[in-house]
């Protein structure tokens, strides 16, 4: 008996009288199925988005945990306490910040900055209780390992809400909202997940691409402390004189830029030809990595007290203000830096020096500013 | 220290529930297979075509089910990309490219050049990534 048989056989049972006497029953079979879906389609779609959110939900819990052990770890490893940091961390973890009052916005940038400097106090002195033993450098690292850690907490809190939520009241809406956004939720999950280890480490990462445009050019010279983690080098650039800031490394530190920007503004009373800045921008889909892109404004992140300080700084004395773009994705920001990205860093360094000579005469005062995280980047 | 190695968890392992019905699954449809070639040899065509047909759906959807929990469990691990450093003397030009280690940073000073004996300097701290091809999209 070969195969070719057998399946013959098998064809004709089904080709003649598929299923016999009970082909009925699959008839049946079929209608109730049809008649399913068209009263409870939208329910079963909803459980299959529900079962999506559970698979990401799990995923996220991982990642938090993963977290939180490596800020622990990093602490005993780094800090040397006296007693089991874990209900410290645990208490870390569950921190929040309230912005200020914006019904009458006029002064608000002063209070949210109030805000974020005692957020800023509170958090070095927890780690400092923490991790008695870090020096500065360990100290920034770990603070900036506590953030990401804290961040994948909160975000497995929101996704964990809206999924509990949606289970209770079976609302399609709820549900489908939070499944829509997953993808780029579970993206930035991830770049902060890789970022875990870069911080604990103190490996320099994608967003200290313009911390280490200005090292590169501020390296050599000599640099004195300006402002709150900020240092200044005076950098001879084409005839000019470059003031090259950035924030102070190799700590996980973003400095107060605006501040160092008007401090160097003030010291020169106004004379200062152009500014430039240096940062890590988000690309678009389909954009390279460590596309280098030229533009006008203060190219700085973050929750937006220094590009205020520094447009009002430079509105006082009219300075032009040229801004230089590294391009990366939100994954290579915080994760370790991309050899792209790194390689990026001297193409920056040509255009700076390309506006320079053509935006500027010489005997001309010029800032450079370098933003990002100087974590692993020294000067 | 280990840089580039996956962190273990209890929520990166499969579940022995699961394996054990993934398991019975596929030694179940073995057994119908093994039927089904009986069946042959007794002359029972149709017998032997539904338990082939049987085997080979269990066999096909107990290694399918075994290769996605597996897929979830890989989905669930982070992976640490290699970081390398690399070391410059300034003096002399020699470079040498190593793993990084905790406490590098870029313009940190080193050890001593092997070949003219001046401090080195660390010039890059960076990752390389492996595309995993391109996506194709217009222009």
């Amino acid at each position: 008996m070969n195969i070719t048989a057998v399946m013959e056989a098998l064809q004709n049972q089904i080709m003649q009288e598929p299923f016999g006497e009970y082909s009925w029953i699959f008839n049946l079979l079929f209608y109730v199925v049809f008649i399913v879906f068209i009263f409870y389609g939208q329910r079963i779609q909803m459980y299959v988005m529900l079962r999506e959110v559970e698979g990401s939900l799990y995923k996220l819990k991982y990642i938090k945990d993963e977290g939180r052990k490596t800020a622990i770890e990093t602490i005993k490893e780094i800090g040397k306490p006296q007693t089991d940091p874990t209900v410290r961390v645990d208490r870390f973890l569950e921190y929040f910040t309230i912005p200020p009052q914006s019904l009458d916005p006029a002064g608000v940038v002063w209070k949210l900055e109030h805000i974020l400097d005692t957020r800023d106090v509170r958090f070095k002195d927890e780690v400092k209780l923490m991790a008695p033993a870090a020096d500065k450098t360990q100290a920034d690292n770990l603070e900036n390992t506590l953030g990401v850690a804290m961040a994948l907490n909160y975000i497995y809190k929101v996704i964990r809400h809206f999924y509990l939520l949606g289970k209770k009241t079976l609302s399609l809406y709820i549900i489908m909202q939070i499944q829509m956004i997953l993808p780029l939720v579970m993206r930035e999950a991830e770049a902060y997940a890789s970022a875990l280890k870069a911080f604990a480490y103190g490996q320099p990462i994608g967003d200290g691409a313009g911390a280490l445009v200005a090292a590169k050019i501020m390296h050599g010279h000599e640099t004195r402390k300006i402002s709150k983690d900020n240092v200044v080098a005076s950098v001879p650039i084409e005839g000019r004189t470059a003031y090259v800031i950035k924030a102070e490394g190799p700590g996980g530190n973003v400095g107060k830029i605006g501040d160092a920007v008007k401090t160097i503004i003030d010291e020169n009373e106004g004379k200062i030809a152009s500014i430039i800045m240096i940062d890590a921008a988000m690309k678009l889909e389909g954009e390279e990595v460590g596309e280098v892109a030229e533009g006008i404004g203060a190219i700085i992140g973050g929750p937006g007290v220094d590009q205020f300080k520094i447009e009002e700084s430079i509105l006082k004395y009219r300075i032009p203000i040229n801004a230089v773009a590294i391009k990366e994705d939100i994954g290579d920001n915080v994760s370790p830096m991309r050899k792209e990205i790194f390689d990026a860093v001297d193409k920056s360094i040509e255009r700076i020096k390309q506006v320079i000579l053509e935006r500027t005469k010489e005997g001309d005062k010029v800032i450079i500013v370098g933003v990002g995280n100087t974590t692993g980047i020294g000067q | 220290m280990e840089m580039s190695k996956t962190s273990p968890s209890t929520a990166t392992k499969i579940s022995s529930f699961v394996l054990m019905i993934i398991f019975v699954t596929l030694a179940l449809s073995l057994t119908a297979l093994i039927l089904a070639i009986n069946a042959f040899s007794y002359g029972n065509d149709v017998a032997a075509g539904y338990l082939l047909l049987i085997g080979f759906l269990g066999v096909a959807l107990s290694t399918y089910v075994l290769f996605q929990t597996r897929r979830r469990i890989l989905g669930l691990r982070i992976e640490m990309p290699a970081i390398t450093t690399t070391v410059e003397c300034r003096k002399c030009g020699f470079k040498s490219v190593r793993e990084f280690q905790r406490g590098d940073y870029i313009f940190k000073e080193t050890e001593p050049c092997q070949k003219c004996n001046d401090k080195m300097l660390i010039t890059a701290i960076y990752r390389e990534v492996k595309e995993k091809g391109r996506e194709k999209y217009p222009p």
